[in-house]
C-alpha cells in the first residue's frame, strides 16, 4: 500500500473518530468519503490482498451479506463487512479500514454500483439475488439495470453465484464464464413478464424448467443449488439450515450465502452451522420495546420485499401496525402500495401509520382491510398494542423503520 | 349491461406505477353499489378480452414500444372505442393511444391512435413530482391530485385537455395544460394510483362505462383527505 493510501486510511479513521465524538450520524460513511476524496483508488488499495465477495439484488442484500460472512468467517478467519447497509463505495472502503487486516471482505453492493465496485475489488465470486422495482421516482429501470450487469459481468472472471429463478438476474449473469445457479425464488413476477431478451412473453411453470420465453426459448437453467424445506441441496450433497431469521425468503438468501460460500472454499457444514448464529440483521425480525409495547420490527422496502414479508406474518395473529414513509431515502412515489396484496392482512388489528398514513389508508380500504390510522409511529404501536395482551408486529419501509428503530 | 367489465391491459408490461390499482378501485367502486363487476387481467400474450372500460399504466421504454405493437396488431382497443367503451390511460399508457410517440433512442412509434394526441422527446429533464389539476369545467370534477414521472412530452390536436395546471408540469408541451380527453377516452399523466386520489374521476370513468346519470355516493372521508394532504404539499 502506498503512502497516498496510507494518507487515505488515516483520513477515514481520523473521519470516523470525529464523527463518533461529535455523535454525528453514522460516522463510518463519513470516514469512507473522505478516504476516498484523498485517493480515489482507496477501495481498489484495500480489497487488493483479500479475498472479496459482493452481494448485489433489489431484496436481501443486507442480510445475505450478514449470512455469507458468518459463513466465510466460520473457517476462523476474520472478515470485513459494512454490515450497517451502508452499500455505495464510501460505505465499502469505511467497512475495509473498520476490518483491517481481516483477510476476507464481504461486501453488500447497490446495484447501480456493481460495476464499479466489482472493478476496483476485483472480488471473487459476486452474489447477484433479484431485480425488481424499487423507488419509483428514480429512474432506475430494472431491466437498464440488468443490461447493465451484464455488460460488467461480461468482461470479468468473476464467479457469478446466480438466482435461477429471476428471469433477469439470469439475463444479467448469462454472459459470464463461472456461474454457479441457485434456485435463489421469485416472489415478484410483474417485473419479468416481458423477456430481457427479446421482450417475448415470459411463463412461469411449478414444473421444470420453472420459466421459459415462448418467443426465443429464453428459459431457466438448471439450479446446481436447491431448496427442500429447511435443507439445502447442492453439489455436495445435502445440508441442514437452522436459520435464526424467519421466512422462506430468509431460507433462500441463506441458500444463495451457502453456494457463496461455497463457491469460496468453505465447507458447507461448517457454513451451514455459522449461519444459523445470524439472528440480528441490522435490527430487522427481533423483537424489541417500544415505549412499552413489545413488538418485532420489520424492514420492507418495495414490492417484493412486502410480499415476501406479508407472507412471512400471514400466520400470526398479533396486532400489526404498518408504516409508511417517502422520504428521500424512501422514493417520494408510493404508488407501488397499490402493488402489494395488503388483503392478506384482512382479519388483523391494523393500524396505519407514518408521514404517509393517508395514502396506506386508502389503499387499505380498496384492499378490504378495517384499520385505525394514528399519525405517530409510537403512538401508533401503542394502539395497536392496547387492545390484546402480546407482541405487535410492526412492517415499515425504509426511514419509517429506521425511525421505530431508534425509538426502540 | 349485466356484469361491468374492467380490463386491466397488459398488467406484464404496463404497470409500473401500481396503475393496477386504478382496475381495482373501478371494481371495488362499482361492487360496493351492487353493480356487478368484473376485473380482467388482460395479458399481452393473449387476445384482448371484450370489456366495458380499459385501464392502460405506466411501462419502462421497451415494454411500451411493445404493447403499442400488440395493441396495434391485436385491433381490439378500436374496436372496443369505436363500439363506444370507455378507455382510461395513465403515463405510457396515455402516449400509447395517441398517435405516436418516441423510445429511450428518440425513435417514433405509432400509437393506438384512439385520441389525437402526439408525443415526442421532451428537451427539460425528466418530469417527476407531484401536480395539481384544475379539470375542465365541462367533467363536473374537482381539483385533481396526481404524481408525474415521464420524459416525454404531448401536443393536442383534437382533443381536449383534462384540465390546466396548477402545479408541476403536466403534458409539457406549450400551455400548462394536463392530459386529454374525447368522447369516452380520457388520458394523463398523473399516476399514484390517480383514482385513489381521486374518487370523482373515478366515479366519472364508471358513469360513462354504465351509461347511469347518477351513483350512490360512498364514504370518501379518506381519500378527499388524502387528496387534500397531497394538494397542500404543492401549495394548492
Ligand atoms: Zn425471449
Amino acid at each position: 500500500m502506498g503512502v497516498r493510501a496510507m494518507v487515505g486510511v488515516a483520513v477515514v479513521l481520523l473521519v470516523n473518530a470525529a464523527s463518533r465524538l461529535f455523535r454525528r450520524g453514522s460516522g463510518t460513511v463519513a470516514g469512507g468519503r473522505a478516504g476516498l476524496a484523498v485517493d480515489p483508488r482507496l477501495l481498489a488499495k484495500l480489497a487488493q490482498s483479500r479475498h472479496m465477495a459482493l452481494v448485489s439484488g433489489t431484496n436481501g442484500k443486507t442480510t445475505t451479506t450478514a449470512l455469507l460472512s458468518a459463513a466465510l468467517g466460520s473457517t476462523g478467519r476474520r472478515v470485513a463487512s459494512n454490515a450497517t447497509g451502508s452499500n455505495m463505495p464510501a460505505g465499502h472502503v469505511a467497512a475495509l479500514v473498520g476490518g483491517r487486516g481481516a483477510p476476507t471482505g464481504c461486501l453488500e453492493v447497490d446495484e447501480a454500483y456493481l460495476g464499479r465496485v466489482l472493478d476496483d475489488t476485483h472480488a471473487e465470486v459476486v452474489v447477484l439475488l433479484n431485480l425488481s422495482r424499487d423507488q419509483l421516482d428514480r429512474m432506475s429501470e430494472v431491466r437498464m439495470l440488468a443490461e447493465r450487469w451484464r455488460g460488467v459481468l461480461e468482461q470479468s472472471t468473476t464467479t457469478v453465484v446466480a438466482n435461477a429463478d429471476d428471469p433477469l438476474v439470469v439475463h444479467a449473469a448469462s454472459g459470464s464464464t463461472g456461474v454457479v445457479w441457485v434456485a435463489g425464488g421469485l416472489e415478484w413476477r410483474d417485473d419479468a413478464g416481458a423477456c430481457p431478451q427479446c421482450l417475448g412473453p415470459i411463463s412461469f411453470a411449478a414444473q421444470a424448467p420453472g420459466w421459459s420465453c415462448s418467443s426465443c426459448g429464453f428459459a431457466r437453467p438448471t439450479p446446481s443449488w436447491v431448496l427442500d424445506g429447511t435443507t439445502a441441496i447442492g453439489p455436495v450433497g445435502r445440508v441442514e439450515m437452522v436459520l435464526g431469521l424467519p421466512g422462506v425468503f430468509n431460507l433462500r438468501n441463506g441458500l444463495m450465502a451457502l453456494a457463496g460460500a461455497w463457491s469460496m472454499g468453505v465447507p458447507v457444514e461448517e457454513a451451514a452451522a455459522a449461519m444459523s448464529s445470524v439472528i440480528d440483521v441490522a435490527g430487522r425480525f427481533v423483537d424489541r420495546d417500544v415505549a412499552g409495547t413489545p413488538v418485532r420490527l420489520m424492514l420492507a422496502k418495495n414490492p417484493a420485499g412486502w410480499s415476501a414479508l406479508l407472507d412471512t406474518v400471514a400466520d400470526e395473529e398479533a396486532a400489526v401496525v404498518v408504516s409508511i414513509n417517502a422520504r428521500t431515502a424512501d422514493g417520494a412515489d408510493p404508488s407501488w402500495l397499490f402493488d402489494v396484496d395488503f388483503s392478506k392482512l384482512a382479519g388483523r388489528t391494523v393500524v396505519a401509520t407514518g408521514d404517509r398514513w393517508r395514502d396506506l389508508s386508502v389503499r387499505l380500504r380498496y384492499a378490504g382491510v378495517p384499520h385505525e390510522t394514528e399519525a405517530s409511529p409510537t403512538a401508533a404501536v401503542a394502539l395497536a398494542g392496547s387492545g390484546a395482551a402480546g407482541r405487535v408486529d410492526v412492517i415499515g419501509n425504509y426511514t419509517a423503520f429506521r425511525d421505530l428503530l431508534e425509538s426502540s | 349491461m349485466s356484469v361491468l367489465r374492467i380490463a386491466v391491459v397488459y398488467p406484464d408490461l404496463l404497470g409500473t406505477y401500481g396503475d393496477t390499482g386504478n382496475g381495482v378501485i373501478l371494481e371495488r367502486r362499482a361492487a360496493e353499489r351492487g353493480i356487478a363487476a368484473e376485473l380482467l387481467m388482460a395479458r399481452s400474450s393473449e387476445p384482448l378480452p371484450e370489456a366495458d372500460l380499459y385501464c392502460l399504466g405506466g411501462g419502462e421504454d421497451g415494454p411500451q414500444v411493445l404493447a403499442a405493437e400488440r395493441l396495434v396488431a391485436d385491433g381490439g382497443l378500436r374496436r372496443a372505442t369505436e363500439a363506444g367503451a370507455t378507455i382510461f390511460a395513465v403515463c405510457a399508457g396515455f402516449q400509447i393511444i395517441g398517435a405516436s410517440f418516441p423510445d429511450a433512442a428518440g425513435n417514433r412509434h405509432d400509437g393506438v391512435g384512439l385520441i389525437d394526441v402526439t408525443t415526442t422527446k421532451g428537451s427539460g429533464p425528466r418530469c417527476v413530482g407531484e401536480v395539481a389539476v384544475d379539470p375542465d369545467p365541462a367533467l363536473g370534477l374537482s381539483r385533481l391530485s396526481g404524481f408525474e414521472n415521464h420524459g416525454g412530452v404531448s401536443t393536442l390536436g383534437e382533443a381536449a385537455a383534462l384540465g390546466t395546471v396548477v402545479a408541476g408540469v403536466g403534458n409539457g408541451a406549450g400551455p400548462a395544460i394536463e392530459g386529454a380527453y374525447r368522447g369516452h377516452v380520457l388520458g394523463t399523466y398523473l399516476h399514484g394510483p390517480v383514482l385513489a386520489r381521486n374518487p370523482d374521476l373515478a366515479d366519472l370513468l364508471l358513469r360513462w362505462a354504465t351509461g347511469s346519470g347518477e351513483l350512490e355516493v360512498l364514504d370518501d372521508a379518506a381519500a378527499l383527505d388524502l387528496r387534500s394532504e397531497r394538494l397542500a404539499s404543492v401549495g394548492c
